[in-house]
């Protein structure tokens, strides 16, 4: 970390989410959720969500390297561990979680890789942040925080104890 | 058979032989042979085929990652096994596949290897799966190919058969992870086995922790000892304290030209038997490349008995092969980081 690199509230960020995702349960949506994390950032947000909101099936896995569109420019990513999902997802409402929700991209190849596990009754979206630059029509059901950056930041989330997060200049770095 | 055939001419400037399996980024383009890959890149090859492996698991075995590009599978000796299982890797990341049998084919009409490959590649082929009999075919072949094209060699002569040496060590790695403290025995005709070959190469860059080889004295080639292994012709002395027996499948055609007096002599010297098998460690695993020959070899209830990983090899290798055919196809594609 640099010094002007800013640092972004994260415990405040989740419990936003938690909050959020209570409300909707109250009004009785996804009281029973499947919760799936996008690795590797995603996988930790999931984590602390499925542990506050103790969700009766184990935290589901993506990696979705597979299933990228940029293969064919930048080639296979190197791996970090497969995807793990031990619970079937038909019928079930899944609650996706990412870190950063920024161009849409990953999302959009971790739908099209949940669909080949499975028909799931509905998806929805969190993330831990929010941010401007989207190429896709995907937006966030539940968001901890929305930040709109300058065009050289990027924000930057480390993990899996603590999980900190900091907004980083390119143009600096 | 009509093909011409020119043995590759490596060029004496090359510093590396097996330089050409990469691209000038240095990331892998063609497979080829275990020799030049050195552990990163083994290692990194089973790391990725974990993931499909995964895949093949699932009950949709597919994965969007070649879709549009065209893999032919050029086999100039027959196989089932090998053949349909590129095939199944290749449909399972969505990938058009092509099969031609050219023992078969053209090849037969005199048109030569070069013409071939030129009026494939006029298909748009992305990449060549290749099967030999000719030593240093694959290799021939790479030289030729246009530049976007990869080639996987899929056995070639009694050189190399890279893909299963890696599915080989897949299996090994599941079931006993860390190389460095075991004992691998491979058994039976070293010789003539491509398998064997890349076997060693494999495990060796591996850092294995000691290598055998057990076979009758005819059965093994001359320079073995260059490669690393211990070398021995009783099976009781071979097996002592074995953590992983690779049978290797015993050729007919061997005890025609006189190396072996005859399978029944070869089984009960160097057949796996349940009885031999207990010379090895109780957790030994018992694996074999296919096609078995029961009761040449290796004795049925071994073949099928509690410690035989023959059968996941096989599933296994398609995931092996996903991961040579999607690293290979994700080289030499602009920009890659």
């Amino acid at each position: 970390m640099t010094p002007t690199d800013r640092l972004l509230p994260v415990n405040e960020a989740i419990d936003r989410l938690e909050a959020q995702i209570r409300d909707s349960q109250r009004r009785g949506e996804f009281a029973d959720p499947l919760i799936v994390g996008i690795h590797t950032g995603g996988v930790w947000v999931a984590d602390a969500l499925h542990r506050a909101l103790e969700c009766r099936d184990p935290l589901g896995r993506l990696n979705i390297t597979f299933y990228r569109d940029d293969f064919h420019t930048l080639g296979l990513h190197p791996q970090v561990s497969p995807s793990d999902l031990s619970v079937d997802v038909d019928g079930r409402d899944i609650i996706l979680v990412d870190d950063v929700l920024f161009t849409g991209r990953t999302v959009r190849a971790a739908m099209n890789e949940l669909f080949d596990y499975g028909r799931p009754r509905r998806i929805a979206l969190a993330v831990l942040y929010q941010r401007d630059g989207r190429e896709l029509p995907i937006c966030a059901d539940w968001a901890g925080q929305e930040v709109t950056l300058g065009p050289d930041e990027q924000i930057h989330v480390d993990g899996p104890d603590p999980i900190t997060a900091c907004l980083v200049s390119s143009k600096e770095s | 058979m009509a093909v011409k055939f020119v043995r590759p001419k490596i060029p004496k400037f090359a510093p590396d032989p097996w330089a050409i399996q990469f691209d000038e980024q240095g990331h892998l383009r063609h497979l080829l042979t275990i020799e030049g890959l050195g552990p990163q890149w083994i290692t990194r090859i089973l790391d990725t085929a974990e993931g499909f492996v995964s895949v093949t698991d699932r009950e949709i075995k597919k994965v969007p990652l070649l879709r549009g590009r065209t893999v032919v599978n050029l086999f100039f000796e027959s196989s089932t096994r090998t053949r349909t299982t590129f095939e199944l890797a290749a449909k399972r990341l969505s990938a058009d596949v092509l099969n031609l049998n050219l023992a078969t084919s053209a090849t037969k009409k005199g048109e030569s290897l070069l013409d071939t490959l030129r009026n494939i590649e006029a298909m748009q082929a992305d990449m060549f799966v290749v099967r030999h009999e000719q030593s240093g075919a694959a290799h021939f072949i790479a030289r030729h190919v246009a530049p976007h094209v990869s080639v996987l060699n899929a056995g070639d002569g009694w050189h190399s058969h890279p893909t299963q040496a890696l599915l080989d060590a897949f299996t090994i790695r599941r079931h006993k992870g860390d190389f460095t403290p075991l004992r691998v025995a491979i058994v039976g005709d070293i010789r003539h086995s491509r398998v064997a070959r890349s076997q060693m190469h494999v495990l060796n860059s591996l850092n294995v922790g000691e290598l055998r080889v057990i076979a009758p004295r005819t059965l093994i080639p001359t320079d073995v000892e260059k490669l690393g292994v211990r070398v021995f012709h009783d099976m009781r002395e071979g097996l002592r304290d074995v953590d992983v027996i690779i049978m290797l499948r015993l050729q007919r055609e061997r005890m025609e030209s006189g190396l072996l007096p005859s399978e029944e002599e070869f089984y009960r010297l160097y057949g796996l038997t349940e009885e031999k098998l207990a010379w090895a460690k109780d957790d030994a695993i018992v694996m074999h490349p296919g096609p078995a020959n029961r009761g040449v070899e290796i004795e049925s209830s071994v073949a099928d008995g509690p410690q035989s990983v023959i059968l996941e090899q096989v599933s296994n290798g398609i995931g092996v092969r996903m991961a040579v055919m999607s690293l290979c196809m994700s080289a030499n594609r602009g920009d890659n980081t």
